[in-house]
This record gives C-alpha cells, sequence and structure tokens, in this order.
C-alpha cells in the first residue's frame, strides 16, 4: 500500500463527513428521543418503533454514513490520524450552536475548542499513513547486496 | 434510575469506565486493522463497484470482531450511564480512549506515533475533556 503525504480533496471530504456525521446523527438522536414518552424495559416494542419517527431516521441515516465514511478513511490512514478528526466534529457542532442557534458558550467549551483545532492542526501536518513498504523496499536491496557479498 | 454517584464505590466507576475504554480501544484497533488488511476503499470501489467494496469488508474476519468490541463498548457505556452521571462518563471515557488508542495504535497497528500525534492526542483529550464537562 502506498504512502499518502498528501490527502487528496475526495479524502479531505470523506475526513469532513466522519467529523460531521457522528455529532449530527447523535444530536438528531438526542433530539428524537427526548421528544418521546420515557420508554420502559418491559415495552421493548416501543424502541422499534421510535426508529421510525423523523428525527431517530435521520440520526440512523447520518450514523450509517459516519460508519462508511470512517471505514473508508482507515482504509487510507493511521487510526491516530483518523481519530481526532472524529474529534473535531464536537468542534463544528459548538460552532453551529453558537452561531446558528445562539447558544451561549462557556471560556472552558472556548478553551475545548481552541485545545481541539490546535490538536488537529498538528495531526493534520503531518503524514496520514506510516510509510511501511518503504522500510521493506530500501532493507530488500540490501539483504541482496549482504548475499552477493558473502558468495 | 441512575444511582447518585456518592453512593458508588469510586472503584467501581473506575472499573466502568475502563471497560468502556479498552472495549472501545479494542474494537477501534480491530477495525483499524481489518481495514488496512482490506485496503483503499475507494481503489476497491473504483475497481469492483459499490458492491465489490462492501464484500470485502464483509467477508474479512477482523472486521467482525472490531464492530462486537464496539458493541461491548457501546453496551459498557449504557451499563455506565445507569450507574453514574453523564457529566463523568462521556469526557472521561472519551478523552482516555484518545490516548488509550495511540498507546495501542503504536503497540499493535506499528503506527509511527511521533511527536506531533502525541501531542495531538494529548490536547485533543484535554479539549474533549473541556468541552464534554
Amino acid at each position: 500500500m502506498m504512502a499518502h503525504a498528501r490527502l487528496l480533496p475526495r479524502q479531505y471530504m470523506i475526513l469532513l463527513l466522519v467529523a460531521l456525521c457522528a455529532p449530527l446523527g447523535d444530536s438528531c438522536l438526542s433530539r428524537g428521543m427526548s421528544s418521546l414518552p420515557a420508554i420502559s424495559i418491559g415495552h421493548p416494542a416501543t424502541l422499534i418503533a421510535a426508529i421510525f419517527t423523523p428525527w431517530i431516521a435521520l440520526g440512523i441515516v447520518l450514523l450509517i454514513g459516519f460508519f462508511a465514511s470512517y471505514l473508508t478513511a482507515l482504509s487510507w490512514a493511521d487510526l491516530t490520524f483518523v481519530l481526532p478528526a472524529t474529534a473535531f466534529g464536537n468542534v463544528i457542532v459548538a460552532l453551529l450552536a453558537h452561531f446558528w442557534l445562539h447558544e451561549p458558550i462557556s471560556i472552558e467549551r472556548w478553551a475545548g475548542i481552541v485545545l481541539i483545532t490546535l490538536g488537529v492542526g498538528f495531526v493534520a501536518n503531518g503524514p496520514s499513513l506510516t510509510e511501511r513498504p518503504a522500510i521493506d523496499l530500501q532493507a530488500q536491496p540490501a539483504a541482496q547486496l549482504d548475499q552477493e557479498q558473502v558468495r | 434510575m441512575t444511582i447518585p454517584y456518592s453512593s458508588i464505590h469510586p472503584w467501581s466507576a473506575v472499573a466502568m469506565i475502563a471497560a468502556i475504554v479498552l472495549c472501545s480501544t479494542a474494537g477501534e484497533v480491530l477495525t483499524a486493522a481489518a481495514m488496512k488488511s482490506v485496503g483503499d476503499l475507494d481503489e476497491i470501489r473504483a475497481r469492483s463497484g459499490f458492491t465489490g467494496a462492501v464484500r470485502a469488508v464483509l467477508t474479512c474476519p477482523l472486521f467482525f470482531a472490531g464492530v462486537s468490541f464496539l458493541a461491548l463498548a457501546f453496551f459498557s457505556l449504557l451499563f455506565a450511564l445507569n450507574h453514574l452521571n453523564l457529566s463523568l462518563v462521556a469526557p472521561a471515557s472519551a478523552s482516555l480512549t484518545l490516548v488509550t488508542n495511540a498507546v495501542a495504535g503504536k503497540i499493535f497497528l506499528k503506527e509511527n506515533v511521533d511527536r506531533r500525534r502525541w501531542t495531538a492526542a494529548v490536547l485533543v483529550c484535554i479539549g474533549v475533556y473541556f468541552l464534554a464537562h
């Protein structure tokens, strides 16, 4: 597998989907579940019916989208590269809630937003994938050279 | 009904959060290993279509091992939420998982977790804690 030092635009789109779909999906589930009456363990069928309510159905679609894009990202990038991108979604949702829904953000949350943005910036500037085959290719001629010297 | 946090033994709370973090880390690492063994999904989709990409993922045993651990992590989270407050469980498990994943990625996936990635993991970990608290 080749290492990608720089990501392609479509790969940035996949990472953006990873970052956006998870928190938006969770928010939809939370909104859908809070609008329903309390569900008891004695009536599990109510949970099945909840799946077909609009907010929960949208949340499930978004979470399926998250998992598909997350798996795609893991197929060409390291786990330690993809995970901070997942956390960056919380920042996007917090900023949307502040500027769109006019929700107040405390100083601690602003500090969290700054720290996550810095962390994602650190990772995004580095390589997305550990370059393993390059080491093997370098080691192979050296091993062949050693064998020739022995002969 | 959530039991008041003060009535829970601190070690029980630690064990519940540890169960979430361990299951989640095992699930993430196994899923990542599965996807590395499958190969670039974009290339597979270009070659064999969407069905080919889905088949490549679903025929990988490591993927199912990873999903099983992620399901265990989800049920551990539900169990913990039944006993502890969300304001404790969510930030603690989310931020600790980032650090354990960096360690597991280095040990099991042999990823190059350099100083840049360690710094990022710690910054994001503290950031998630602040954001979710």
